[in-house]
């Protein structure tokens, strides 16, 4: 099946809901690994929507990617509580783990201020995190 | 009047009942109620500082600029999002406020390159004012930080730049392309800090991108971020001229912006009633033909069209006209003479012409574009309401509930209507579309038409009466309005007609292609819905019952009462700039201005005394019916002031044969036309940016046509008209257009109140202006029809002679583009070539299919009458059986394939229906070798001879 029938495949699950952009293009990023180009423009012709306004939402958000990036990724909050937990003291670690193999992605609170620094692989957040026990987080990625 | 921008009251005006009264820095202001305290401050002349507000879109609140203090109240709200109140007290300059602004006019500068002394915008810069005005000193955060000043500029768009080193974000861009335009090609890439105007997709740039290049963001820009090239190639303006755009029948005006006798640019005038501050495209930069190279400037002369041209003085070359006038005169009688005007002229220049055949060559035989256009709007709409016109203004469809569009296609051919028009569809109004394409209206973002009939080119009679059938029969008909405002007995015999089993909706499905059940739902909603408008175009008229539909419009419209109040009416849409003016001018051979039938005794003798003339009391000639009299003979000399029948008018060979017959064609325009490949006498025209006169646009409405330099020929076109009377010895003396005017409104009940002065000082007029209407009427037939009583008129739908075959099995219809106008003349010498550089045939996919034919493939589209050549486009836009294309360029001349069928009242050429093959090519087509040759031929100018 190519994108351009899959994303159709998406489109048509939402058909009738309103507002339909964000839940579409969280389906068509976790299906597809990226909201490309072309996929945006599929959607604004299915909702009616002009190229710039889709563009305009999906690149709002960091979530979505224009290309697909198959590495796993890791979040690491870098947000005030975190940062004044000790969190920038183990950047340099985590790069050096993380090397080209796994991505790292800032992102600004967890929802954990009290437990940081926080990092989040998958669906799971990890607390508490010291440079090893960030490191072998990522290494379990 | 030297250089200023245009007034900005920072938020758009509020039209409310209720009026409030507040201070603002001690000074008491009273505004509508809504309207926001930055509007107020501006409506009693302050000026609050602002950078993201501006009057044509709303307010924003984003920039934090604006803000005031309101006694009573906490904080420091945006006086661009707080509306005015009864009792407030303002104060919009306060050490606080001072404080406030600074520290945010230093962030912006802190990511702003300060190069104003080599910046395009030095002296023309909202925000080069703002610092001012907030008295910004120093930057306390530096220059140190990351910036975007290293951003590359976009130069993709053939008329504006995007620079976005330049950008303060503001959105004022992007809202101008949401709200003014509504294309929404605009958006705001990323965020925080990584914000960035886009055009389109992170692939795209402007050129690419969904841009219809409207201008709307570049006047929205408060910096050179988006800016005209022009502006950075000649510099900043030294003085502006309001004047109205020369394009379509939307009658836009504009500022010209000049510096000397250059022009930097045109931008929307606010203040005008037609466009309310918005443009497109053509208006706004495809100016450029004015100074382009290929425009003729001197007169030309010779004996036959197989010499060359020979450049005369203009004293030569009006001797030379006079004297072969006179000799076909003396010989033929003077109905072998005739003019044609041109609905591209003024409202005095085409007066002057017609003048210029009755009382000149003595002839009636004058015809004006019109008659290719919009004549069956003048019949129908003359026959069912009295009246040749539309009967509304535009600010109208902002009060319709359901638009019903036939055969027009506004976004392309009236762009700036059609943006106000996809303004109310947003809100909410409901829209049916009658077309044989998928044209945007049908679906375009947020824009979708509830219902779209997509007819057999042809069957715009069988259609419109399914719909009157369905609305008697269901009962749906206004019987109020019906019974006191139409005629009884004609609305019997019309609703037993159109009841007839004949005329249902089922039983015409087989002939229209439109499902019963779809035109059954959008008779229905039309009837129903509230405030029903009917917008129309070519797409009624050029066909063999052209004059038929019309009156069938108005049947509907006088059937559910959708008459003589806002937000209702039938509205033709005028293709080109006067051509309203034109028909009402006296151009057609039958009538006089005012459409007073010239065989009126008493009608005739007010002219004849005012001129001192004897006039034929006999209508003349018809285009079409000049071009067969020339070919038997018995017409011999034609003066066509800007018009190119060769190219627009149908069945070019024949056009082509007329005119090689003649013996005197006389061509008054800005280029050697095709027209030109046979005339005998070329007089050079004037553009409008050099002429004062008056257009007609589509709404009635006349405005000031306002000289900006002077001619390049040496003449304003009605000069060129006037010396041409006066070598024929009719001793004219106007000294300017005004006392041409003086004399319409003399002769012509219906303009008796219009003058030069009157416009000026109030902008514009809606016809009627008389005592009736003192100062004009924006809708008509409010309190009866012009009439008396409307006038049901049984509308039978007869199939056109020209039908579909096993030789000729698709029907063509024919259109324009947004960016290109009419036969191109002007718009083919611009940068707009950049959309649209050739003709293409539209072919649906099943066809292009059983004929091998892929997009860009060279095909040979034929017909009855003649093949050309061109690339085809595979879409599904067209039904299968429907080829469409554009008629802009001469190399595709694509009126050599259409017919001489015409509308059966009028003779307005059935351009929208011809039965076709379309088959792959490899070459030009032998008309268009043997046509390419004679034009190269025919456009040759001698050198000039030496001096002795």
């Amino acid at each position: 099946m190519s994108d351009q029938e899959r994303i159709a495949g998406i489109v048509a699950e939402h058909e009738g809901r309103e507002g339909p952009l964000l839940p579409l293009l969280r389906d068509i990023q976790a299906e597809l690994g990226c909201v490309s180009a072309e996929a945006e423009a599929q959607v604004a012709q299915a909702l009616n929507l002009s190229r710039a306004e889709v563009h305009g939402v999906a690149s709002f958000y960091h979530d979505f990617t224009e290309r697909p990036d198959p590495r796993p990724c890791v979040e690491i909050c870098r947000a005030e509580a975190c940062q004044a937990r000790g969190v920038e003291a183990l950047m340099q670690a985590a790069r050096d783990a993380a090397g080209d193999r796994v991505r790292l992605a800032d992102v600004y609170c967890l929802g954990l201020c009290s437990v940081g620094p926080n990092a989040k692989l998958d669906d799971a957040v990890h607390a508490r995190l010291d440079a090893a026990g960030l490191v072998s987080l990522i290494e379990s990625a | 009047m030297t250089y200023e921008r245009q007034k900005d009251f920072g938020t758009p005006e509020v039209l409310s009942e209720t009026q409030v009264t507040l201070s603002i820095d001690g000074r008491e202001v009273t505004v509508p109620a809504g309207t926001s305290v930055m509007r107020a401050a501006a409506e009693c002349g302050g000026s609050i500082p602002k950078l993201c507000a501006t009057d044509n879109v709303k307010a924003f609140g984003s920039c934090r600029l604006c803000l005031v203090e309101i006694e009573g109240r906490k904080g420091t709200p945006a006086s661009c999002t707080t509306p005015a109140e009864q009792g407030m007290i303002v104060a919009t300059q306060t050490p606080r406020l001072e404080k406030l602004r600074r520290g945010v006019m230093e962030l912006y500068i802190s990511d702003h390159p300060l190069d104003c002394l080599t910046c395009s915008a030095n002296n023309d810069c909202e925000l080069q004012d703002q610092a001012a005005a907030v008295g910004l000193r120093d930057v306390r955060f530096g220059y140190d930080g990351a910036d975007h000043l290293g951003a590359p500029t976009d130069t993709s768009n053939p008329y504006f730049d995007f620079d976005p080193s330049k950008c303060i974000v503001c959105s004022r861009c992007v809202r101008a392309c949401d709200e003014v335009q509504g294309t929404l090609a605009l958006t705001i890439d990323g965020r925080g800090f990584a914000s960035m105007v886009s055009a389109g997709q992170t692939t795209d740039d402007f050129l690419s991108s969904e841009c219809v290049s409207c201008g709307a963001c570049v006047q929205a820009c408060p910096t050179a971020t988006l800016q005209e090239k022009s502006v950075k190639e000649i510099g900043k303006p030294e003085r502006s001229v309001v004047t109205t755009c020369a394009y379509c029948g939307v009658g836009c005006t504009f500022r010209a912006e000049m510096r000397g006798e250059q022009l930097v640019r045109m931008v929307p005038w606010k203040d005008g009633k037609a466009n309310r501050g918005h443009s497109c495209v053509k208006g706004r930069f495809a100016w450029g033909y004015a100074n382009h190279a290929d425009r003729i400037t001197s007169p030309m002369v010779r004996e036959s069209i197989h010499e060359p041209w020979r450049e005369v003085s203009w004293v030569e070359a009006l001797e030379f006209t006079a004297g072969r006038l006179r000799t076909i005169r003396e010989e033929s009688g003077p109905r072998a003479l005739g003019g044609i005007t041109s609905s591209r002229c003024t409202n005095e220049e085409t007066f002057l012409v017609q003048k210029l055949v009755r009382a000149g060559f003595g002839s009636n035989n004058v015809d004006t574009c019109a008659r290719v256009c919009h004549s069956p709007t003048g019949y129908g709409l003359k026959t069912t309401f009295g009246t040749s016109a539309g009967t509304q203004d535009f600010d109208s469809v902002m009060h319709s509930d359901v638009v019903l569009v036939i055969g027009a296609n506004p976004t392309d051919a009236h762009p700036v209507f059609a943006s106000r028009m996809k303004r109310r569809l947003r809100q909410g109004a409901k829209l049916i579309v009658i077309d044989p394409r998928r044209i945007d209206l049908v679906r375009s973002p947020h824009i979708a038409a509830a219902h779209h009939l997509a007819l057999r080119p042809g069957t715009n009679v069988a259609v419109l009466t399914a719909m009157a059938h369905v609305i008697v029969t269901v009962g749906l008909v206004d019987e109020t309005f019906v019974a006191e405002r139409c005629e009884a007995d004609a609305f019997e015999e019309w609703s037993r007609f159109v009841a007839e089993e004949r005329h249902s909706p089922e039983f015409l499905q087989d002939v229209t292609g439109v499902p019963a059940q779809t035109l059954r739902e959008a008779a229905r909603l039309f009837a129903t819905g509230g405030n029903g408008a009917i917008y129309y175009g070519l797409g009624v008229t050029e066909h063999s019952q052209g004059s038929s539909t019309v009156m069938a419009i108005a049947n509907l419209a006088m059937a559910t009462g959708n008459i003589g109040r806002p937000g209702v009416g039938v509205n033709p849409l005028r293709g080109q700039n006067n051509v309203q003016g034109a028909c009402d001018m006296g151009s057609f051979p039958h009538e006089l201005s005012g459409y007073r039938h010239i065989s009126d005794g008493d009608v005739r003798s007010l002219f004849e005394q005012d001129w001192k003339v004897t006039l034929d009391d006999e209508p003349g000639l018809r285009i079409p019916n000049m071009l067969d009299a020339a070919l038997d003979g018995s017409f011999r000399a034609i003066y066509i002031q800007g018009e190119d029948i060769l190219q627009s008018d149908p069945d070019t060979r024949h056009v082509a044969a007329g005119l090689a017959a003649m013996d005197c064609v006389i061509v008054h325009d800005l280029f050697l036309n095709e027209t030109a490949n046979y005339a005998h006498v070329f007089l050079p025209g004037s553009t409008f940016l050099e002429k004062d006169g008056t257009f007609t646009n589509a709404e009635r409405r006349m405005q000031l046509v306002r000289k900006v330099m002077e001619p390049a020929n040496g003449m304003q076109d009605w000069e060129v008209t006037q010396a041409l009377a006066n070598a024929l010895g009719l001793g004219w003396d106007y000294t300017h257009p005004s006392q041409v005017m003086d004399e319409i409104a003399r002769l012509t009940p219906t303009f008796a109140g219009v003058s030069f002065d009157r416009l000026e000082a109030e902008g514009s007029l809606q016809w009627p202006v008389n005592e009736a209407f003192p100062d004009g009427a924006p809708v008509m037939h409010e309190a009866g029809f012009v009439r008396g009583k409307g006038l049901f008129v049984v509308t039978d739908y007869v199939p056109t002679d020209e039908k579909t075959g096993p030789r000729f099995p698709l029907l063509l219809t024919t259109g324009r583009i947004l960016s290109q106008y009419n036969v191109g003349a002007q718009t083919r010498r611009t940068a707009n070539v950049v959309w649209h550089e050739e003709d293409v045939l539209e072919v649906h996919p099943t066809d292009a299919e059983n004929r091998g034919l892929k997009s860009g493939d060279w095909v040979r589209l034929a017909s009855r009458k003649g093949e050309t050549t061109l690339r085809a486009k595979v879409t599904d836009r067209v039904a299968p059986g429907v080829v469409y294309t554009t008629f802009h360029h001469p190399e595709t001349q694509a009126n050599v394939v259409t017919t001489d069928y015409s509308d059966w009242a009028t003779n307005c050429p059935e351009y929208k229906v011809t039965a076709v093959q379309v088959a792959p090519s490899n070459g030009p087509s032998d008309w268009q070798e043997n046509y390419a040759e004679l034009s190269g031929r025919s456009r040759r100018i001698a050198p000039a001879e030496p001096a002795e």
